[in-house]
């Protein structure tokens, strides 16, 4: 077989029912459609996409990309991918630390997990040595279950796992990546625990072949000089020195930091929870994902991780709370029990609205415990609101729950929310970028003028990005100009701006065809009523109206003509058949 | 969109980038549902194309107005494929400019799909956004500078190795005749020292507007920034200096607050300037001459050739003006390293083909001045050392 080039044209298949591994060697016609992966892996989701999270073929899907464990910066991440249990839309979540780089090193492109365990499990992979073994870990927190595996494993061994809240049925189950790099949404921990599957460790010792050093090393040149020239990644007062917490006095300035579950938009006690006091508090040193420069993740002197910002903000403005340790012990407690921080923090503060109580340190962390056992809290936000009789508190979109930035502060946010595949999520158009960052130029962040194409284009490169497997906040500086060099260099493939771009539209509306084909229809791409109906809190010369319900429908059109859609959000039979996507 | 489109076209032809009527002025086009475009005119028809072709939302056809023109088309004709100018805007965000021979769809849409701006000799230039027109605007102006900078640049380096022919000394000549004159007398702007937070803002957008008015920054270059009661403001990363109401940025000194994550790229280079020196603002622009006397180096066998804006071994001057190297933003090889010492010691510094800082206390009047004065040394300096030469 010719030498192959950014990946190893290998996919494992490990079946947990039987616990046997075996390869796949996907054609070329695959890798050019999909590139890896978010892509590929929504390739392997795609036949199975309509099943029940506990189905033992629905496949859990974990994913590297051409760039991963080669020189270029920032890629070393990959993607769990699957259907996501809290919203029964695809869902994908990116991770970092070590574990994408090893298991490409270990010889797999991606790994494709179905069956289930007969008792609770781990897959360890050390190169060509797949086990699946029985384990006694099973009711562990994620801290005890990585510290327990790190004993016994060599130190260049990458480990994933499940805590409480995956095992007890949390549809806010994540995964832990390597201690601090999960950040797995949409409930995906749940599957592994429907698998029975506890863990995952890696180790790899391959190499990751270059086709032409030379033209990565003067690609990588353009990518680092550009990441030097982001104020917000390197400068003063960027990610690379306060991680993103950075973002916390931006968005509280620009008035759009979701404040009381979304009942305001500005914290009055900002500057005592900012990224500058939970510094002072912490004493944090840099951490990043293997292969990056930017080093966003903090460490504190205790050991714990800061959170990042969106955890930050939802365990303070969202709450109420302005005790930064409160919020540290909040996360922290998250990360152990294996809750998606971010929509915990959403729960807490919808029943906060419901229940018109404020949380003591003590009763936070037992709410998070309750959600984490599994009962009507752990079923996320739109079904709490729902028991309680006050489904308008829940501030989801697909029963995802939404981030920490107010939609009335960018209207380009608004319908990047509205129509994203995966739910409540900024990442797939990410328009704070051009909105509030500047990058690659400012735009009118109360205007939908443009918004529809804008964000379309976007979404096209985060799926390629998510597919080459860069880190999505490199793209705040470079681009896929820069990227699309990185990649023809690592494969020997003419790659272009354009064609990653045609191959990210190829990818998004793949997913949006499962997510049809699971019921999801226009009245899902929409908003919480409150953004509509309610205002938010001037300030600083700004005033936040509540967003105006025809034009946001208008832009929704707009963007479902220029995406190639049909008016309930379905693409097209053309659309289909132009990406290659009707077989 | 429209609207956009009409802003953009209108400040390229302020910048004198291009006619602001007739066939040659700016032809912008901006998509969201539909397509839109600032004016009529028949190229539409085949430019419209490109929207199908490529995922953009905008686009920018310009056939630039004289002396850019001439250049364009000069290097063009010099460079088949493409023209690779070497100072810092070309090498962080340009790579290079590829030429394009027809003016038809696919040869153009080859080319945009890997590049920002591409030039069509005797036809103009071409470049695309994802986002806005802006972006457009940005590397259609961008280009435009790095060209300039390298034909004077290169004219003057040939000079030097005796290796100029008579076709390039023809459109040289040509071009300096076309060349608009310098101004002399710097504005009078407001007098500080400022003491509040609405006067600062109100003289920094004062200042921007002059400097670009003065021709000594494109309007989305270069920074200013003003220092009070321990607060540094400054303009935001790719503001126009002159629109800055609601782009300046109020970054305390003791890191208490991150809203300075809009910044400037050079924040830190400007913290650190204020921490070293007695000076309470900093100007930085662009202008083009000081910009290629910052490039110009006799030593022609000297072991940094072509890495000089990361390590240029000597102390360099432009009359008594240091340089140094060092690129935009933080990085170990940044400017925030090399130009704080140099502008306390100086209050003034060129940067290696990057632009020129100027500081002064209280107001913008002296640092202005400094700025007008440089460039204006730069130009004649340039034609000084090239009389050396032919
Ligand atoms: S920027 Fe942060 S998340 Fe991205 S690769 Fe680097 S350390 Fe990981």
């Amino acid at each position: 077989m010719d030498e192959l080039f950014g990946r190893t044209g290998k996919v494992l298949h490990i079946d947990l029912t039987s616990g046997k591994a075996m390869a796949e060697y996907p054609d070329d016609a695959v890798y050019d459609a999909f590139i890896g992966g978010r892509g590929l892996a929504g390739h392997y989701l795609r036949p199975f996409a309509d099943r029940e999270y506990s189905a033992p073929e629905l496949p859990l899907l974990i994913f590297t990309g051409p760039l991963t464990g080669t020189d270029s910066p920032t890629s070393g991440r990959g993607s769990i991918v699957s259907r996501s249990p809290l919203t029964g839309a695809m869902c994908d979540g990116s991770i970092g630390g070590g574990l994408p780089t090893r298991l490409k090193k270990a010889g797999y492109d991606g790994l494709v997990i179905t069956g289930r365990g007969s008792v609770p499990c781990g897959i360890e992979i050390d190169d060509n040595d797949v086990r699946v073994v029985e384990t006694s870990l099973w009711g562990q927190d994620t801290d005890a279950v990585l510290h327990a595996l790190e004993k016994r494993l060599p130190e260049d061994t990458s480990l994933a796992c499940i805590g409480p809240a995956a095992e007890n049925g949390s549809l806010l189950a994540s995964v832990a990546v390597d201690h601090r790099h999960g950040g797995v949404r949409g409930g995906l921990g749940l599957i592994w625990a429907a698998k029975n599957l506890k863990y995952l460790t890696v180790r790899g010792t391959g190499d990751v072949p270059v086709h032409d050093p030379d033209a990565l090393a003067q690609a990588n040149e353009a990518i680092v000089r550009l990441t030097m020239a982001s104020p917000v990644l390197m400068g003063r007062h960027g990610f690379s020195r306060w991680g993103t917490p950075a973002l916390l006095d931006l968005m509280n300035s620009r008035r759009m930091l979701p404040t009381d579950n979304f009942q305001k938009t500005y914290f009055e006690h900002g500057a005592k929870v900012n990224a500058s006091a939970l510094a002072a508090l912490c004493e944090p040193r840099d951490h990043g994902c293997l292969g990056c420069h930017i080093h966003c993740r903090k460490i504190a002197r205790d050991g714990r991780s800061l959170p990042g910002f969106e955890a930050l903000a939802h365990f303070t403005a969202l709450i109420g709370n302005d005790d930064p340790e409160t919020a540290m012990a909040g996360v922290d407690l998250c990360g152990r029990l294996g809750l998606d921080p971010v929509s915990a923090g959403s729960v807490l503060a919808c029943l906060r609205e419901i229940s018109g109580k404020d949380y003591s340190g003590k009763t936070l962390l037992s709410a998070l415990r309750e959600m984490a056992e599994g009962g009507d809290s752990g079923q996320g936000a739109a079904h709490v609101a729902q028991v309680c009789h006050r489904p308008e508190t829940a501030m989801t979109v697909k029963g995802m729950e939404l981030p920490a930035y107010d939609p009335r502060g960018g209207y380009g946010l608004a319908l990047a929310y509205a129509v994203s595949t995966r739910g409540g999520c900024h990442q797939r158009a990410f328009p704070l970028s051009h909105e509030v960052l500047r990058k690659p130029v400012a735009t009118d962040r109360f205007s939908f003028s443009g918004k529809a194409r804008i964000v379309k284009i976007a979404e096209d490169t985060l799926a390629a990005a998510d597919s080459i497997n860069a880190c999505r906040l490199i793209f705040l500086a470079a681009g896929l100009e820069e990227y699309a060099k990185a990649l023809t260099a690592v494969t020997g493939k003419d790659w272009s701006a354009q064609s990653l771009l045609e191959t990210g539209e190829r990818i998004t509306v793949n997913e949006r065809r499962m997510n049809t084909a699971n019921g999801f229809g226009a009245a899902d791409d929409d908003l919480p009523a409150r953004f509509f109906t309610e205002p938010g809190t001037p300030g600083g010369g700004i005033e936040i109206p509540p967003i105006d319900r025809e034009a946001f429908l208008q832009a929704r059109h707009n963007y479902y003509v220029v995406r190639g859609l049909d008016k309930n959000g379905a693409a097209t039979p053309e659309t289909l058949q132009r990406l290659g996507l009707d077989g | 969109m429209k609207s956009l489109c009409a802003k953009f076209a209108a400040k390229l032809a302020a910048q004198g980038i291009a006619p602001e009527r007739g066939p040659d002025a700016p032809l912008i086009g901006g998509l969201d549902a539909e397509l839109t475009w600032n004016r009529e005119d028949p190229r539409t028809s085949l430019l419209s194309g490109l929207f199908d072709r490529l995922s953009i939302n905008s686009l920018v056809f310009v056939r630039p107005a004289e002396p850019y023109r001439t250049i364009l088309d000069f290097l063009a004709s010099r460079n088949p494929n493409a023209i690779r100018p070497e100072d810092t805007e070309t090498r962080t965000f340009l790579h290079d400019i590829p030429v394009c021979r027809e003016f038809a769809l696919s040869a153009m849409t080859g080319l945009l799909e890997r590049r920002k701006v591409i030039v069509l000799p005797g036809r103009g230039i071409v470049s695309c956004g994802t986002v806005s027109p802006e972006q457009g605007f940005v590397s259609v102006s961008s280009a435009i500078f790095s060209t300039f900078v390298l034909f004077f640049s290169d004219y003057l380096n040939r000079a030097r190795r005796n290796a100029l022919d008579d076709e390039y000394i023809k459109t040289f000549s040509r071009v300096v005749r076309l060349l608009p004159e310098p101004r002399q007398i710097p504005p009078a702007l407001a007098q500080g020292p400022f003491r509040d937070e609405e006067s600062v803002v109100s003289a920094m957008a004062e200042a921007g507007r002059k400097v670009v008015g003065f021709g000594l920054v494109d309007s989305f270059f270069g920074n200013i920034s003003y220092l009070l009661n321990g607060t540094i403001y400054i303009s935001q990363t790719g503001s126009s200096l002159d629109e800055l109401n609601g782009c300046i940025d109020p970054c305390p000194l003791d890191g208490s607050s991150t809203n300075g994550l809009t910044a400037s790229s050079e924040l830190t280079a400007h913290e650190d300037i204020y921490r070293r020196s007695r000076y309470d603002c900093i100007l930085h622009g662009h202008p083009k001459f000081s910009v290629i006397m910052s490039m110009d180096c006799e030593r022609v066998d000297c072991p940094s050739r072509g890495r000089c804006h990361l390590d240029c071994p000597e102390c360099r001057t432009v009359d008594g003006v240091p340089v140094v190297p060092g690129e935009v933003g933080t990085g170990p090889t940044g400017l925030c390293h090399t130009l704080p010492p140099a502008m306390a010691a100086n209050g003034a510094a060129l940067v290696h083909g990057h632009g020129l800082f100027t500081s002064g206390e209280k107001d913008f009047n002296a640092p202005f001045a400094r700025l007008l004065e440089i460039e204006n040394r730069c130009r004649e300096l340039y034609f000084e050392r090239l009389s050396e030469y032919v």
